[in-house]
């Protein structure tokens, strides 16, 4: 577990770093995931490989309970109240038109691009049919 | 009685603990809530740990600094846990290779619709630029959204509030449209999910199963870094 977390936290660090020193327009701990990834993908010797369970357990653990670490900056919407007063009509059409846009754009496109090959969705379950 | 409430609460105000424990708390109040009304998408656990929070800092006449000076220990988690997603990302690594040209073109395009027309319907209505630029990156997950509004002028605060409703409601209504679509697949439903709607939408479509589960994250992933790079791009053009 703290293996897992401590691997995590230094590519969080890189991230940071390597965002401050290129001065990058992404966010450090989008570099970080980055990092992680390309590293994962590079050091596991076939595709199929296990990732290190102590990373695995540590990763699953922060991802099934991200809701919880939304609420301190959720919160801050108590300072923004007079911005949701006076904006209201233009914050709930943007954010109900965009999300439905975007739903039914990537939705569509997605269908369309994926029909060429025909191939049903369950074989791909197990996987690695190729 | 009051008194002895007022007597223990005031030295304990300013302690750290005290507003994680007020945070943890709410969030583990709202999911058992969540778990009574069947996992309904309107009793987000989110949403209402949030509320529940708000109300209690508001109760008390804490200014919300104060909270966060306790709480920004809970908030730091959230950069690992970005660093975390890459987890599901390299373990889907193949699915990506074998759908890639399906999977570009929908997260080009989604991602581009979902922040052009955020910006434009704020914007067309006669929203201030900060709240059109909180609108942009809403779409994709909470700490990469909040970072993203950080960067580029927007509100944070207004942005994690627009990205954990606007999630809840794309997975509220995500799976009915897609079926009005008529698209069944469960990789179209899975990655859309993340896509839009990311983690609140990604646990909602998780019930189709793995395959639907693996490409919701994927979604989240790929679409946290899209947005993370397109975003500020958009923002320059747009002043």
């Amino acid at each position: 577990m703290i293996g897992g977390f401590f691997l995590i936290l230094v590519c969080d660090l890189l991230g940071e770093a390597l965002r401050e020193m290129a001065h990058l327009p992404i966010p450090g701990p989008v570099v970080g995931m980055l990092l992680l990834a390309v590293l994962l993908v590079v050091s596991s010797p076939r595709p199929n490989t296990e990732l290190p369970p102590q990373l695995e357990r540590t990763a699953e653990t922060l991802i099934a309970n991200m809701g919880l670490l939304f609420v301190p900056a959720g919160v801050g919407v108590i300072t923004e109240m007079s911005v949701l007063e006076a904006e209201w009509l233009p914050i709930l059409v943007g954010l109900i038109g965009s999300t439905l846009l975007g739903l039914i754009a990537t939705a569509l496109t997605m269908h369309f691009a994926m029909r060429e090959p025909k191939s049903d969705s369950e074989s791909a379950v197990g996987g690695g049919a190729r | 009685m009051i008194d002895a409430i007022e007597a223990a609460w005031s030295p304990l105000a300013p302690t750290p603990l005290l507003w994680i424990v007020v945070t943890v708390g709410a969030f583990l109040l709202a999911k058992r809530l969540n778990r009574a009304c069947n996992g309904a998408a309107m009793a987000n656990p989110v949403l209402v740990a949030i509320l529940l929070t708000a109300a209690v800092v508001l109760v008390t006449g804490v200014p919300y600094p104060t909270y966060f000076a306790g709480a920004q220990f809970v908030n730091f988690l959230l950069g690992p846990a970005t660093v975390a997603l890459a987890v599901p990302l390299a373990r889907n690594i193949r699915h990506i290779k074998s759908s890639s040209v399906g999977l570009g073109l929908a997260l080009a395009v989604g991602s581009l619709v979902s922040i052009c027309s955020g910006i434009g319907l704020v914007w067309v209505l006669g929203g201030s630029r900060a709240v059109a630029l909180s609108m942009a990156p809403k779409n994709v997950t909470t700490p990469i959204a909040i970072a993203v509004s950080q960067q580029i002028g927007g509100v944070p605060a207004l942005t994690a509030t627009l990205a954990i409703v606007g999630g809840i409601f794309a997975a509220a209504i995500g799976r009915r449209l897609l079926t009005i679509l008529g698209i069944d697949d469960h990789r179209t439903h899975g990655f859309v999910a993340g896509v839009v709607g990311s983690g609140v939408a990604a646990a909602e479509v998780s019930s189709l199963g793995g395959l639907a589960a693996a490409f919701a994250a994927l979604g989240i992933a790929l679409n946290g870094v899209v947005t993370a790079l397109l975003t500020p791009l958009l923002a320059v053009f747009w002043h």
